[in-house]
């Protein structure tokens, strides 16, 4: 479903400030895998899902989608096939438009847009459907504007967005990390129930290792640009976050101090 | 005074452009002033040389579509500034609109216009013709508000309100900016051309300032009617606008000059952006307060 071929970017090429962020990456996801993707600051697991979304094009390499080559395809002409959920909550929603008009705009994903009447009444029956599967009470706000929701629901409702649609790959870029500890697990378990019932060939980003194990079918850790770590299947619902510490420290070869992955 | 109304209902429809680009596309858009003359001029000179007024006013507004793109042009593909890209197509303009009255302005006395039927039934001032213009600002308004409503209006809201979301689901945001450019500008065409038959004469002065009148209408509407839906927006600016020539009318009567409304109009639209962030009076209850108060208030789905 994705395939990613050699791909290398490299951040400010020829200054001082010059950063390879990702080398010589290949990655090959089959249909409705989820893949956890964890690492360090610095490992290149944002740039990974730039490059897949097309906010960022790769040096060199390839990149298809389901048999379409769309390495340089910039992001609005790859909407077609990928649904995104960013970890700021603001990000994936409009504020000033209301819960339904939000829907109607994630409902055309990828297709062009004409001078039919953006939310209609069968419409807008599917959305009070799909709302009602949040059980989040959104189902009843249709004209509430989408500023007014809190972090917890516009995060929900930007899941919905993005899955409903059915896109054929959703990338999350750490799309719980910016809430708190019940709001982050209503939406993991949102996630997980989506991608079950679309399923959707999943890459997740995420700090937090026992959401990565617990999480998907497949994980990967990345780090200064390489995968390092691949496992999956079994192997995979066997490991605990210590086996990826220990996975960890081997491939620093030093000691093991960054915080950010003890969360 | 039923004077200011009937200017006032005119203007609106180019109030309407500037909401679009000021208010929807978050695009503040200077392009107006030259866009303004461009309309006027290009169906004035028409008028004279003949053609039909409803088929001159029409080009008028077409001059304004085309200035509109060449605005979003610059700004999407040459990736200019919003403001510079507006002042750079105004500038423009200035010469083109000198080129296309071949001269600085066009008298149209006599001239059969939109507006002769109406100053030869003698119904110019009085409650008939406002009905009549009220009627046009109107039917601008309804179809302003059905096409934003649209699968491609929906996305252009979405353009000035969140570009990378609407990027990512799949719209090319430099279209939708380029036409939200060419509509705007394409109704402030249409009003030049009916100000300039309205008025009798084309002029190269005449959209001198005008974003500061049309930016005034948009925020003295919204002052007064809260707007909450897209619906309700539009009639507040058709109100801010009639309400604004109504208000210098009244500077008028009460003995101000006439070449200090330029510069009352721009102390009114500093004061109506600058008041609402003073802290004193954010205790008075005004839209920004009514919405911060809704944006922290506890929902009932929250759980």
């Amino acid at each position: 479903m994705l395939d990613l071929t050699s791909v290398s970017k490299t951040f400010f090429p020829g200054t001082v400030n010059e950063r390879r962020a990702l080398t010589d990456v290949s990655l090959s996801l089959a249909p409705a895998e989820f893949t956890t993707v964890i690492g360090s600051n610095g490992a290149g697991k944002s740039t990974l899902l730039n490059l897949v979304a097309g906010s960022l094009t790769p040096d060199s390499g390839s990149i298809v989608i389901d048999g379409s080559v769309v390495t340089r395809l910039p992001d609005h002409r790859r909407a077609a096939y990928i649904g995104r959920v960013f970890q700021d909550p603001m990000a994936g929603t409009a504020p000033t438009m209301t819960i339904e008009e939000n829907l109607a705009i994630a409902l055309s994903r990828g297709r062009s847009r004409g001078l039919r009447l953006g939310v209609t009444r069968s419409k807008r029956e599917f959305f009070q459907a799909e709302l009602a599967s949040l059980e989040l009470g959104l189902e009843d706000r249709l004209k509430t504007v989408v500023g007014l929701l809190s972090g917890g629901q516009r995060q929900a409702l930007s899941l919905l967005m993005a899955t409903f649609s059915e896109p054929r790959i959703l990338l999350l870029d750490e799309h719980t990390a910016a809430l708190d500890p019940s709001r982050a697990e209503l939406v993991t378990r949102l996630t997980a129930d989506a991608v079950e019932r679309h399923h959707l060939t999943t890459l997740m980003v995420t700090h937090n290792m026992e959401q990565a194990l617990r999480l998907g079918t497949r994980l990967i850790m990345m780090h200064e640009g390489r995968i390092v770590v691949d496992v999956a299947g079994e192997q995979k619902q066997r490991a605990t976050v210590a086996d990826l510490l220990g996975a960890f420290e081997k491939v620093k070869g030093a000691g093991f101090d960054d915080r950010t992955l003890l969360q | 005074m039923t004077g200011a109304v009937e200017l006032g209902l005119i203007y609106a429809v180019m109030a309407l452009g500037v909401y679009l680009t000021f208010r929807i596309l978050d695009f503040p858009d200077l392009t107006v002033d030259g866009s303004f003359t461009a309309g006027g001029a290009t169906a004035a000179i028409l008028i004279v040389n003949g053609v039909n007024p409803f088929a001159a006013t029409a080009a008028g507004a077409a001059a304004g579509l085309v200035a509109g793109t060449i605005t979003g042009l610059l700004h999407t593909k040459g990736g200019i500034n919003p403001l510079l890209a507006g002042i750079l197509t105004q500038i423009g303009l200035y010469s083109i609109n000198l080129r296309i009255m071949d001269g600085a302005n066009v008298p149209l006395l006599r001239q059969e216009t939109l507006i002769t039927p109406l100053r030869d039934a003698e119904v110019l001032g009085t409650w008939v013709s406002i009905l009549i213009f009220a009627a046009l600002a109107l039917v601008i308004k309804v179809v302003m508000d059905w096409f934003l409503n649209t699968d491609l209006g929906l996305a252009i809201q979405a353009t000035g309100d969140n570009p990378a979301m609407i990027r990512s689901f799949g719209v090319n945001t430099h279209r939708t900016k380029i036409l939200g450019l060419a509509l705007s500008n394409g109704l402030v065409a249409l009003c030049g051309a009916l100000i300039a038959q309205y008025q009798g004469f084309a002029d190269i002065s005449m959209g001198i300032g005008l974003i500061i009148a049309g930016l005034a209408s948009v925020i003295l509407g919204q002052a007064i009617i809260p707007p909450r839906i897209i619906v309700v927006a539009t009639a507040a600016v058709i109100a801010g606008s009639v309400l604004y020539r109504v208000a210098i009318q009244i500077a008028l009567e009460v003995g101000l000059d006439p070449n200090d409304m330029k510069l009352v109009s721009a102390v009114l639209v500093v004061l109506a952006l600058v008041l609402p962030k003073w802290s004193v009076l954010r205790r008075v209850p005004s839209i920004r307060s009514i919405r911060r108060s809704a944006a922290v208030e506890p929902t009932a789905g929250d759980r």
